[in-house]
């Protein structure tokens, strides 16, 4: 809306400069901003930062004291020898299923998103549109729902889950992740937003509900999907408590769990430690990078709206 | 996950009477002569087909949800009633865990550590919402990179973030010690020290969330009205002022509801406590779901844990009330 002003100060300033002219002459100055705003941000920054430099860098220059913050050179690791633990990506590749964890959680992840995104889509427009037995009830039963902590479902989820077999298995970590509470809520609060009269329109024109929802909504409704493929990508990616308590079994390990474990097991194999972070989080970071908007309308909606 | 969306609930429970009022006005108008007794039939079967119709649509996701919530916090209920190990015969007890619960020490440790830790985390969390919204409300340059850099943490993980808090503030290699030694400060012994362990947490904690605050934040910010801080520049105040008066009195909604979400999720923390120190040293950061987690998973204590679990759920709605009734008396319209 501040198009118009030719100058990069920022707008209540030019209100100001407006009233008071002496002002004026401080609007070419860079903003005093900058120096609380350039150190914050690199202190956001630093500790991706360390993470990046300490996975490429020489095992033994870590553990030195004061260890360089950037590396020498760039060391991709080795493997384990009888000497020396496995250390770096190389290491981390040749001593660990961390390829097989990557595509667990990527299984997990697809499986949550595209479920979540069929799923959450019918029952929302269900849920805003149509008329029916049942409806107000079933809704109000969704959202009391969001109340209860999840520490409170983890126990009976362990052992229902534990009699049909589903414990030590990738479909463990799926099955919550198949449709949320939140889901379905965002879905319907953005299909209430769409206005009823062109739904009308196409049933005057012979649609069926079923035709109506896949021709004329869904195309209508590709912001709330991103939002909500988002929201599930997050949460089914990094998801650990769960998966922690349900697999057991380091064949359905997800990334999460895999690290966790290193944690315990390789406590001062830095340079692996942080090559499994890097694995585990650079696709988080690329994507936020590529769809940052999308990524903050998710967490502006789960805030404000609704 | 349970996180995300307490707001909406609590707006969705102000919706459904509007809605009623607006399908009671149709049958008034279609009702009386079209109509008859006889069709009654038909009227039914209509019914029934719109019902079909509709759990068509959200069955599959409905009986997901429910059966994946309802129907397993009925039963921690009844376990909580019980004294189990997943194995043996469950053999009822009556309140005797409710009992346990409140003679427990550790579970008081458990309960003082979690306040510990959302004493820190709560405040700070706010603070650097308004503070960090506030700084990237503006167009200057490089806005978007800064804006980016305070953004991006909120995609690490729990384990991830666990990881870079070890190395991080590792006594000895640390680059937090070493910040410290350059400086000529006295190095700490950070997660390995009882009483800094819990402060470290609530720190890495802030660095993966203060984006939420502050994405929060500026969404509001961005509603106060530009003309009331006109009239207020107009009338002599200052920036500091201005800000105090006007701005700060209309993000009240928000500060309300970022304060019961911040809060849920702090008395709920276990990740960051697992991936970091395991509860220790010296149970020093063993918070009430961590505290859960090994009655249940590592005890299997079945009753005992679900009785804990019930205690959390009950500190939940007693926050969200609580906070809900200040904001009501303080004439705040957070919902």
């Amino acid at each position: 809306m501040m198009t118009t002003i030719a100058h990069p100060a920022s707008a209540p300033r030019e209100a100001g400069a407006n009233t008071a002219p002496p002002r004026r002459r401080r609007r070419r100055r860079p903003s005093g901003w900058h120096l609380f705003l350039a150190p914050t941000a690199f202190i956001f920054l630093l500790p991706f930062l360390q993470m990046f430099m300490a996975s490429v860098a020489p095992e033994k220059e870590l553990i030195t004291f004061p260890p360089p913050f950037i590396p020498s050179h760039i060391d991709l690791g080795h493997v384990q020898t009888l000497t020396t633990p496995a250390s770096g990506f190389i290491g981390l590749l040749s001593g660990s299923d961390v390829l097989l964890w990557l595509g667990n959680t990527t299984l997990v992840a697809i499986a949550a998103i595209g479920s979540h995104l069929v799923l959450c889509s019918l029952a929302g427009y269900g849920f805003a549109r149509l008329r029916f037995r049942g409806r107000t009830f079933g809704f109000f039963a969704i959202v009391a729902t969001i109340m209860v902590p999840t520490q409170l479902l983890m126990i009976p989820t362990y052992i229902m889950f534990a009699r049909v077999g589903l414990i030590d298995t990738l479909g463990a970590a799926i099955v919550p992740w198949l449709a949320t509470a939140f889901g379905i809520f965002l879905m319907r609060q953005f299909f209430l937003s769409l206005p009823a009269e062109l739904e009308e329109a196409a049933m005057l024109d012979g649609c069926g509900r079923w035709s109506v929802f896949f021709r004329v909504v869904l195309p209508l409704a590709k912001p709330a999907l991103a939002t909500l493929a988002i929201f599930t990508l997050l949460g089914s990616w990094n998801d650990l408590v769960w998966p922690l308590i349900a697999i057991n079994n380091d064949h359905a390990f997800t990334l999460q769990l895999g690290l966790s474990n290193f944690q315990g097991t390789r406590r001062t194999q830095w340079s692996l430690l942080m090559a499994g972070n890097v694995v585990a989080t650079l696709p988080l970071i690329l994507f936020f990078l590529v769809a940052q908007k999308q990524f903050i309308a998710t967490m502006t909606f789960s805030g404000l709206k609704g | 996950m349970t996180q995300w969306a307490l707001k909406e609930d609590e707006k969705a429970a102000q919706r459904p009477p509007a809605r009623r009022s607006g399908r009671s006005k149709s049958p008034p108008t279609a009702v009386p002569p079209k109509y008859p007794v006889r069709d009654s039939k038909a009227a039914r079967r209509l019914a029934l087909l719109r019902a079909v119709e509709g759990w068509t649509f959200v069955g599959p996701a409905t009986l997901i949800v429910l059966g994946l919530s309802i129907f397993p916090a009925g039963w921690a209920l009844l376990l909580s009633l019980q004294k189990w190990d997943g194995f043996s015969e469950p053999r009822f007890v009556g309140g005797d865990n409710y009992a346990a619960l409140m003679s427990d020490p550790d579970l008081a440790d458990a309960i003082l550590h979690t306040i510990i830790y959302t004493a820190l985390f709560v405040p700070m969390s706010i603070l650097a919402g308004v503070f960090l919204a506030v700084a990237l409300n503006r167009r200057i340059r490089f806005i978007g990179i800064y804006r980016t850099a305070i953004f991006v943490p909120f995609v690490a993980s729990a384990a991830a973030t666990g990881i870079l808090s070890t190395y991080l503030f590792n006594p000895q290699f640390g680059l937090v010690n070493n910040v410290l030694r350059v400086i000529g400060l006295p190095e700490q012994g950070w997660l390995e020290d009882r009483g800094q362990a819990m402060v470290v947490i609530a720190i890495m904690s802030l660095w993966g969330q203060a984006a939420f605050t502050t994405v929060i934040y500026l969404a509001a910010l961005q509603d106060v009205p530009v003309d009331l801080l006109e009239a207020a520049r107009i009338d002599g105040a200052n920036r500091w002022q201005a800000f105090w008066r006007v701005t700060w009195p209309q993000l009240a909604p928000v500060t309300v509801f970022a304060t019961i979400w911040q809060t849920i999720g702090a008395i709920q923390l276990f990740d960051l406590v697992y991936t970091t120190t395991r509860g220790g040293p010296l149970d020093s950061t063993k918070t009430i779901v961590y505290f859960l987690w090994e009655q249940a998973f590592k005890d299997l204590s079945f009753g005992y844990g679900s009785a804990v679990a019930y205690l959390l759920f009950a500190f939940t709605l007693l926050i969200t009330v609580g906070v809900v009734i200040y904001a009501r008396r303080a004439k705040i319209e957070a919902f």
